[in-house]
């Protein structure tokens, strides 16, 4: 029987997979803002598990919340990653070096 | 074993696998295609947890706009993939070192006895998750639901802010520019002695 720990771990090793990802990619931001997308994915699981198996619909609202702001986040990502491109023609994280400090 | 487990047991599979091809897939266009299928079977998931309309909106919101918007972008911009893809490798070991402290620590978590609540309710059946979420959100939530509004708003007017470029080729006119043109801007008065020109006898011996 699926329990809600099932459903716990499932979002446990989804995020663990996004955080490596994050490592991993480190140099492409495209694929890093999709990794972003995946840890979300996982958090929205685990919230609308929790409603599921505790019977309170907030889970849920606060998962219509966290899709609203990520789909801003994505939005404002690309659009400055385009504007990225379009100056340095690169979106390689080790050549974002202009900001001196 | 039933059936609902099964479906479970696939759709996770189905799930870290393509989470899997996400971050380690050469191409970035495979990338955005499989995570539409992991936004898809993580639908197909919360649809087990009976939230219908978060399902159907991951669906709608995700597949239909945000990830046309990756694709869109991971098109339009020439990559070159092989400069991206240097060193992909070299940080595994203590990616894989800090992720699976992460997996373990959480299981950890959950093994703890406490932490497992009973079996889930039974919802009647003419229950609708669209209108229970609904009556929530227009009462208790209220004010996050207008907030959530203006991030949208803002988040809009942001991006095309910031992709905008005006054209210099574009023939379009200013009309407080226009408005504001004085005389003087358009017409200049030299002055222009009258000349007079000595008046033209014809000759009469030709004839």
């Amino acid at each position: 029987m699926v329990g809600l720990s099932h459903y716990l771990i499932l979002g446990a090793l989804m995020f663990g997979i996004s955080v490596i990802g994050i490592f991993l990619n480190r140099k492409n931001v495209i694929i890093l803002l999709m990794a972003i997308e995946l840890m979300l994915l996982a958090v929205n699981l685990n919230f609308i598990a929790f409603s599921h198996y505790l019977n309170d619909i907030a889970g849920q609202v606060f998962v219509f919340f966290i899709l609203t702001v990520a789909a801003a986040e994505s939005a404002i990502g690309l659009a400055i990653l385009v504007v990225l491109f379009r100056n340095l023609r690169t979106i390689n994280v080790d050549d974002l070096d202009q900001l001196k400090g | 074993m039933m059936f609902t487990d099964v479906v479970f047991y696939v759709l996770a599979a189905i799930l870290l696998l393509s989470g899997l091809r996400v971050i380690t897939t050469r191409n970035p266009v495979h990338a955005a295609l499989f995570l539409v299928l992991a936004f898809f079977t993580a639908a197909g998931i919360w649809l087990l947890l009976q939230a219908e309309f978060l399902a159907i909106a991951l669906i709608l919101v995700y597949v239909g706009a945000v990830m046309v918007l990756f694709l869109f972008v991971v098109m339009m911009l020439d990559i070159n993939i092989d400069k991206l893809r240097e060193g992909f490798w070299e940080y595994l070991p203590m990616a894989g070192t800090i992720g699976l402290l992460m997996i373990v620590e959480m299981g950890m978590v959950l093994a703890e006895k406490n932490l497992r609540p009973s079996q889930a309710v039974t919802l009647p059946p003419n229950y609708s998750n669209t209108a229970e979420l609904g009556k929530v959100l227009y009462t208790d939530y209220l004010l996050p639901f207008e907030l959530a509004s203006v991030v949208l708003l803002v988040a809009m007017i942001a991006a095309i802010v910031l992709t905008l470029r005006d054209r210099k080729d574009s023939k379009s006119m200013n009309p407080a520019d226009q408005v504001k043109v004085k005389r003087n801007d358009r017409l200049r008065i030299i002055s222009m002695p009258a000349e007079v020109e000595p008046e033209h006898v014809a000759p009469e011996e030709e004839k």
